[in-house]
């Protein structure tokens, strides 16, 4: 309800509700209060004042701290922030750098000893091929000489069967066999 | 003391001061206006003095305010608001500040007199006024011609923009001012039913016990509402100085 000043002042002679609240005011001219225009130049001008102190104590010192504040505290956060990246960076590149090392020394590693292993293996080979030349050497050398013996055997064979022969003829008989006779007989019977 | 509920708006001089037949009194009004001033640039100045890293808790309500107001005037009317950043920021403090003193026994509230809260709805739109010509120019007027609007709906619309904007002032004060005067009105008329019904005898002080639970739950709203005046006055201002920073060009 909008009660303008000069009704309001007429108010109290008109009506007993009226009255009623009008005597109730303890203003000087029985407004409502907040319409009580007497009040406005006064009000109005310690507003200014106030509102304007305050304003300029913002605006030169409240609001700049309270800025610098929030700003010092975000700068801090994020100079930490690029401190702990920075560090973070640091320790991949060391650990990286470990791996590397790390793979590095396993490929060494393994070729020292796929190396050894080969020239062992190496070793092995031609040692194990000199032994069985060896061997073989022997062997064809033990098998000459057996076939030599073998050889010769069967040459003597023959003089040991025609010796044989004639001595038991000779014992059988009392006669003595010609040479001839005997070898022509061992060569029958060797070959019978 | 009177029962009346509205003697609490009833402003006294203090110092009577008279210059040119005007009066210019010191006033109880004027009084919590410099009351206002002091807590809350003392709360502001002293809760920060030590420019902690780490705020205490008095630092971190005094943080909290200033980001809820920056963020709310970026949000409103873009990084170039920010210059009006102490401007919305003082309006908030001094709106907040008033309505909470005001919710304290016998003190004055001053933001439930209408010409303080029509003053800062004028210095609101003033300064959106100002700006805008300032800034724009005769642009500034294309405030009232919204873009993609008929040529023949473009009088109409511009007529009907002309007169929200004419009203703005009025109802930002009005708002503020009458949320204040009716809370406080409605708080002293429960409160005085307390009294009254308790001077009945037994009967009485039983049936005061339900105008109690209501002024109770009435204070709590009440402090809901100074908060949230200070805050829809703020977020208005920053909406109007939207205006004054982008034109018509939004």
């Amino acid at each position: 309800m909008f009660i303008s000043p000069a009704y309001a002042e007429t108010a109290p002679a008109e009506g007993a509700t009226h009255t009623e609240t009008g005597t109730a005011h303890e203003g000087a001219s029985g407004v409502f209060p907040p319409f009580d225009s007497q009040t406005y130049p006064s009000q109005i001008l310690w507003l200014v004042i106030t509102f304007g102190l305050f304003y300029m104590l913002m605006q030169k010192v409240i609001a700049p701290r309270i800025g610098s504040i929030l700003e010092q505290r975000h700068d801090r956060i994020a100079q930490d922030l690029d401190e702990a990246s920075r560090l973070k960076a640091e320790a991949d590149a060391a650990v990286e750098a470990y791996e590397k090392e790390l793979a590095a020394a396993k490929s060494k590693a393994g070729s020292i000893a796929s190396t050894a292993r080969d020239e062992a293996k190496a070793k092995a080979d031609a040692e194990r091929a000199a032994v069985e030349a060896d061997l073989t050497a022997k062997v064809a050398a033990a098998e000459a000489r057996i076939g030599e013996i073998k050889a010769k055997a069967f040459t003597e064979v023959g003089t040991i069967a025609e010796e044989t022969a004639s001595a038991i003829v000779e014992q059988l008989i009392g006669a003595t066999v010609s040479e001839g006779e005997l070898k022509a007989a061992v060569s029958a019977a060797k070959e019978a | 003391m009177s029962n009346d509920p509205t003697h609490q708006f009833v402003v006294s001089p203090i110092v009577p001061i008279e210059i040119g037949g005007i009066d210019f009194s010191f006033t109880n009004a004027s009084l919590f206006m410099v009351a206002t001033v002091a807590v809350a640039s003392g709360f502001l100045y002293f809760s920060t003095s030590s420019r902690g890293l780490i705020p205490g808790r008095t630092q971190s309500v005094a943080e909290m305010a200033y980001e809820f107001i920056a963020s709310m005037l970026r949000e409103g009317a873009g990084t170039q608001g920010m210059k009006f950043f102490p401007f919305v920021f003082s309006l908030f403090m001094f709106v907040l500040t008033a309505n909470l003193l005001g919710m304290m026994p016998y003190f004055f509230t001053v933001t439930s007199q209408i010409i303080v809260t029509f003053a800062l709805a004028l210095l609101v739109i003033g300064t959106v006024v100002v700006y805008g010509f300032y800034k724009h120019g005769t642009h500034f007027l294309h405030v009232f011609m919204p873009p993609g609007v008929p040529a023949l709906l473009l009088p109409l619309v511009s007529a009907i923009e002309v007169v929200s904007f004419l009203s703005r002032p009025i109802s930002l004060s009005v708002r503020l001012f009458a949320n204040m005067l009716a809370g406080h009105i409605t708080l002293k008329v429960f409160a005085g039913f307390v009294a009254s019904m308790g001077a009945l005898g037994a009967v009485g002080v039983g049936g005061a016990v339900l105008p109690l639970l209501m002024t109770v739950a009435m204070t709590a709203l009440e402090f809901l509402v100074a908060f949230l005046q200070a805050y829809v006055f703020a977020v208005l201002t920053c909406m109007y100085l939207n205006d004054a920073v982008h034109g018509g060009s939004h």
